[in-house]
Parts: structure tokens; sequence; C-alpha cells
């Protein structure tokens, strides 16, 4: 197996796959540092020359900035402590043996299915309208005055709709893991005189750790860059802007791109420090 | 205190009767082992006594008391399982004080047994590790372990060793009769192997297809077994049964002798075979005969330095005495 020869093969066979991998991480990456440093307005003059660390300045003193890395940072947690809690509930229940299993996982995992885009529209117009939406109706008949969602609870109606797609996805993990739980386990708990509720939080959860864990990471890597949601529902206003939506409207709205890309390069910094965090607390998890 | 009678118990999953109604009684301090085919519901007798399944029908009472609704956690039964069961995430220290936990027993008190435990389980080095760290023979001990400092009033066991190497599983068998002979607890052993029923019981339970088919000491089920399928299942190597006009002589429809009353020699005897295979264990030599006329093959246990080849042609002699017989319904006459 690992001769001199096949090694050898081996490299000269991974080399295009390698390559491209290389490319399409570093050609964007080193774009975004290169326009970084520049002064580039592509409406309005094109390359105007080198600032140095100008943009850099420019993005982290805006007003915008840190409101934005505070709302991206409460988008990630509400949406995670949401689907795991509901996760691990819903994971537990569609454990339990009962009539039409298969249609009713099929079922849970659906909204998954659902594009961003469409989700976040059925939610703007279908529940959250204040005028002909499904909740202003419920509003009313309990003789409520209707929300506006979208204005008043931005923040909650938002992480309301991405946890409604991200939920399958943590259910579904969960249940995978609550599935290879021995039962003689919690036959051996019950022995021991551990009620329900404890063989749940002794047996049952400890179990689930490691699916957890990679549920969090899984989710935080595609929350942290959440943004058709934010665009068709509040477009960025009533504090939902977060750090991919501001970069985005400093580049496509203010035609800035040396400022929005020196707002990426934050966005790096930022998802690594999230991410070095989160290996600290969780990561722990996934050794065996 | 270990009283455990099972008064017409029955069960049945959906329309499948498992047990059919079944009277047995167990007694403080004996050590019962419940042997059978695989599929004849013993672990199922065992799941129901520890109250993991519920009866469908009857009462089960422990010391006395009627037990049946019980939960498991109230019979005051302790269970070893198959897979040992052990939690994972636990240390083996706190995988022996979890059902103590459970219970609320202080913290002191929870130390001394652990110790205890621990000591005359050789565990006392590993009580921090994890059971993903401990070999086989040591996580049956700490399932052992956990199921003793319960102190309960009986101990149900099932199928303990077989996840074990043959060497372990002659060593835990022993370790496991020692511990019945200090603790005096009642003890009920599910196991599909003879050899561990005849040397650990004080009383086997044969099953087959949920009907208890004999109970009785192991050498009253070796000397006297109720009926073919018991003859059959007890001893090792297996009972050779002979039909037809030999067995007519004898005024049964069936005659059983052990391989080891007969005698084989090269000169002369009753009937005569060929030598098939032979298998050499040293001590003894188990010979395969054909071509006897009586049954297909014949099993006879020769002494180890007994020198007869494959396709020889060998004599054979049954202990008259020794000789089992049963009617044409396969019990004993």
């Amino acid at each position: 197996m690992a001769t001199q020869h096949s090694r050898s093969a081996a490299r000269l066979m991974m080399a295009p796959a390698v390559m491209l991998l290389l490319g399409w991480m570093l050609v964007p990456l080193i774009m975004t540092l290169y326009f970084s440093f520049k002064k580039y307005l592509p409406m309005r003059g094109g390359d105007l020359g080198w600032v140095g660390f100008e943009n850099y300045a420019r993005f982290v003193t805006s007003s915008a900035f840190w409101p934005s890395v505070y709302t991206t940072l409460v988008i990630v947690g509400g949406v995670l402590l949401i689907t795991v809690v509901l996760g691990v509930f819903l994971a537990v229940l569609l454990n339990q043996p009962m009539w039409g299993q298969g249609v009713v996982r099929i079922l849970v995992i659906a909204p998954f299915f659902v594009m961003p885009t469409v989700s976040a529209l059925v939610w703007k117009n279908m529940f959250m309208d204040p005028n002909y939406g499904l909740l202003a109706h419920l509003w009313e008949f309990f003789g409520a005055q209707p929300v506006e969602w979208l204005s008043k609870a931005s923040m909650t109606s938002i992480i309301t709709i991405v946890s409604w797609q991200w939920l399958p996805f943590a259910t579904l993990i969960l249940l995978t893991a609550i599935q290879s739980l021995d039962s003689e386990q919690l036959e051996a708990a019950e022995m021991d005189g551990a009620s329900a509720p404890k063989r749940f939080a002794y047996i049952t959860l400890p179990h689930l750790g490691r699916a957890i864990t990679v549920v969090i990471l899984i989710q935080t890597i595609f929350l942290l860059s959440i943004f058709a949601e934010i665009f068709v529902t509040t477009g960025g206003a009533f504090g939902t802007k977060t750090l991919s939506y501001l970069i985005f409207q400093r580049v496509l709205e203010s035609q800035n791109v040396g400022l929005g890309s020196a707002g990426g390069v934050y966005a790096i910094i930022l998802a690594n420090i999230v991410a070095i965090f989160l290996m600290r607390i969780v990561g722990k998890n996934l050794d065996a | 205190m270990g009283r455990i009678t099972l008064d017409k118990v029955t069960k049945s999953f959906g329309d499948v009767n498992v047990i059919p109604p079944l009277d047995l009684t167990i007694n403080d301090g004996e050590f019962v082992v419940f042997v059978g085919p695989s599929g004849c519901g013993k672990s199922t007798l065992l799941r129901l006594i520890a109250g993991l399944e519920d009866v469908s029908s009857g009462q089960i009472r422990i010391d006395g008391e009627d037990a049946t609704n019980l939960p498991p956690a109230k019979r005051k039964l302790a269970m070893v399982f198959q897979s040992y069961a052990l939690y994972p995430h636990m240390s083996v220290r706190k995988n022996i004080a979890f059902p103590m936990k459970m219970a609320g027993v202080p913290e002191d008190e929870q130390k001394r047994r652990i110790e205890g435990a621990a000591k005359a389980l050789n565990l006392t080095d590993y009580l921090d590790r994890r059971p993903g760290q401990l070999s086989g023979g040591q996580r049956q001990r700490v399932a052992i372990g956990r199921a003793i400092v319960r102190e309960p009033s009986a101990f149900l066991f099932d199928e303990p060793l077989s996840n074990l190497d043959a060497a372990l599983r002659v060593n835990m068998r022993l370790e496991i009769s020692e511990l019945h002979n200090q603790l005096k607890t009642t003890m009920i052993y599910v196991t599909h192997d003879q050899v561990e029923a005849m040397t650990m019981a004080d009383k086997i339970v044969v099953l087959r297809a949920g009907h208890i088919e004999q109970v009785g000491s192991p050498l009253e089920l070796y000397r006297e077994p109720r009926n073919k399928f018991v003859a059959g299942f007890i001893g090792s190597p297996k009972m050779n049964f002979i039909e037809g006009p030999v067995a007519a002589q004898q005024g049964a429809h069936t005659i059983g002798i052990r391989p080891e009353h007969i005698t084989a020699s090269a000169s002369d005897g009753m009937w005569s075979g060929i030598v098939g295979v032979a298998e050499h264990l040293g001590s003894d030599t188990f010979l395969h005969i054909h071509e006897t006329g009586l049954a297909e093959t014949m099993t006879v246990r020769v002494n180890g330095e007994f020198n007869l080849r494959h396709g020889d042609k060998v004599f054979l002699t049954p202990e008259m005495d020794k000789l089992h017989k049963f009617d044409a319904k396969g019990l004993r006459i």
C-alpha cells in the first residue's frame, strides 16, 4: 500500500482536487485582501489607488459596526438555543414508537427543503403580515391588536424564521444520535431507580453531547452568514443588520468595494473568534 | 431475603404467546439458572421478574408481597445485562455510585460501599477510568459492582458471560459462584450454555418455548432427565438416542445413552461401527462412530490415549444400568 511508488501516484492523483480547492479558497481571499487596501468605487471613478488601512479604520468606526456584530451574535445565539432545545425535545418525541412514524419524520424534515428566500417570504406574507397574515387573524380572534412583527419585533421574527428552517436539521442529527442509544442502558438506569426525567438527564442527554456539538458547530458556520432571510423581510432595517448584511450594503448599495472588503476581513476574524470559543466550550465533546 | 414466586404468569407480544401459564418458586439464597435454546423465553422470563416487561396475566410475588405491578426500581432487584449497560460517560466510581445516588444514600455511606465492592471485585485501581478504557472482564465486574452496592434481595443475570472469551468465561463463572457463596443472596442467571448451568446452579430450570421442561439440581437433571429434550440438552457431548428394534428390546420407543457410559473396544462388544472423526482433548477423546445400524452417528467418550484411527472398526458396549428409556412422546419411562 504505502510503497514509494504508490505514494507519489496518490499525490499526483490528488493534486487536481487540492489545486482546485486551494484556488477556490485562496483567490477570493486574496482578492478581498487586495481590495480592502484600495479605494475602489466602481461607479464613481473605479480604482482610485492604495489607501493603506483607511478602509479598516472607517469600517470599525462606523456607527453601524458594533450594532451589526451584536445583532449577528444575538441571531446566532438565539437560533442555536431554540434549535438545540426544541431539537432534543422533538428527537425524544420522534424516537417513541408511534403510528405513522415514517410520515411524521418526513414532515418534520420538510422545512429544511424550502429555500431560505421562499421560507422568509412565506413567513413575511402569510404569517407575519399585520393585515392579512395568519398571526394577525389569530390575534384578532382573541380580540387583540395584531402585532407588526417585522417592525416592532424584528429580531424575534427573524430568529423565529431562521429557527424554523434549522430545527429540522438539528432534529434529524439528534434523532439519529438518540437511536444509537443502547436501550439496555436506559433499562439499567430504570432498575437503578432513576425516574424518567433523571434517565433523560443522566443517560440520554450525555449520550447526545457529541451530536449537540456537531449541530452547534455546523449551524454556527451557516448562521454567521445568513442573508436571504434579512434581505427579504426587513432589508436590514429595525435593528436586524448583521455583519454580512452591512458588508452587502457597503459593497452594493454604497458601491464601495474597498470598504466592504475590509468588512469582509473583519467578518473572517469574527468567525474565527466565535470558532475558537466554540471549540473551547464544546470541542472537547468531539474527542473520543 | 429474596424469595420469588411466579404464579400462573403469562406473557404475549400481540398474538404471539411467549410464556404460557408458568409457576415457579425461587427460594431465598438459591442460585437458579434458566437454561434453554435461544428463543425459549428465558430472557423474557427474567425481564418479567425484573419488571422491565409487564406480565399479561398472573402474579409475581417477591418475599410474599405482590410485585406484579411494581416498577422495576421498587422491586429491590439488581440486574446485570448482557451488554453490561455501563454508562459510558461516567467513571467506574460514578457508575457504581449511580444506583445509590438515585436512592439518596448518604455520601460517606456511598463511599464505603464503593470501596467495599471495588475491593471485592479487584477494581480499586480502575475506579477513575471510563468503561471504554476497560477490558471485557473488568466491565463485567463493574456491572456486578453496580448491582452489589444496592444490596438487593436478588440478583438477575442476563447471559452475562456471552461477550467474554472462553478463558475469561471460566474465570468469571468461578468468581460469580464465589460471590454467591459470600453474599448468600438469591441469584437468577439466564444462559443458553448448559455448562454454565451445570457448574453454577443450585437449581436448573430448563425451558423450551416458554414451558418449564424440568426443574432440579444439576445432577438430578443429569441422572434423571424427565424427557428426551432435557436429556439431550443437559450433558456434553449430547446423549445418543437410539430408536427401532434395539429400543423395542428394552421396552421403549427410544433409548438414550450418554457418550461417557459406553465402552469402546477394538476387539469385542455389543454393537459395532466404523470410527469417523476423533476429537482429542488430551484427557478424553470423543469418537464419532458411523455405520452402527443404531443411529446416524454415535458419540463415545474414551480415554485420551485410546488409539484407533479414522476408518477402523470398533466395538461398543453400553452400561446397561445407565440406559435412559423414553416412550413415543419422549417422556421418561
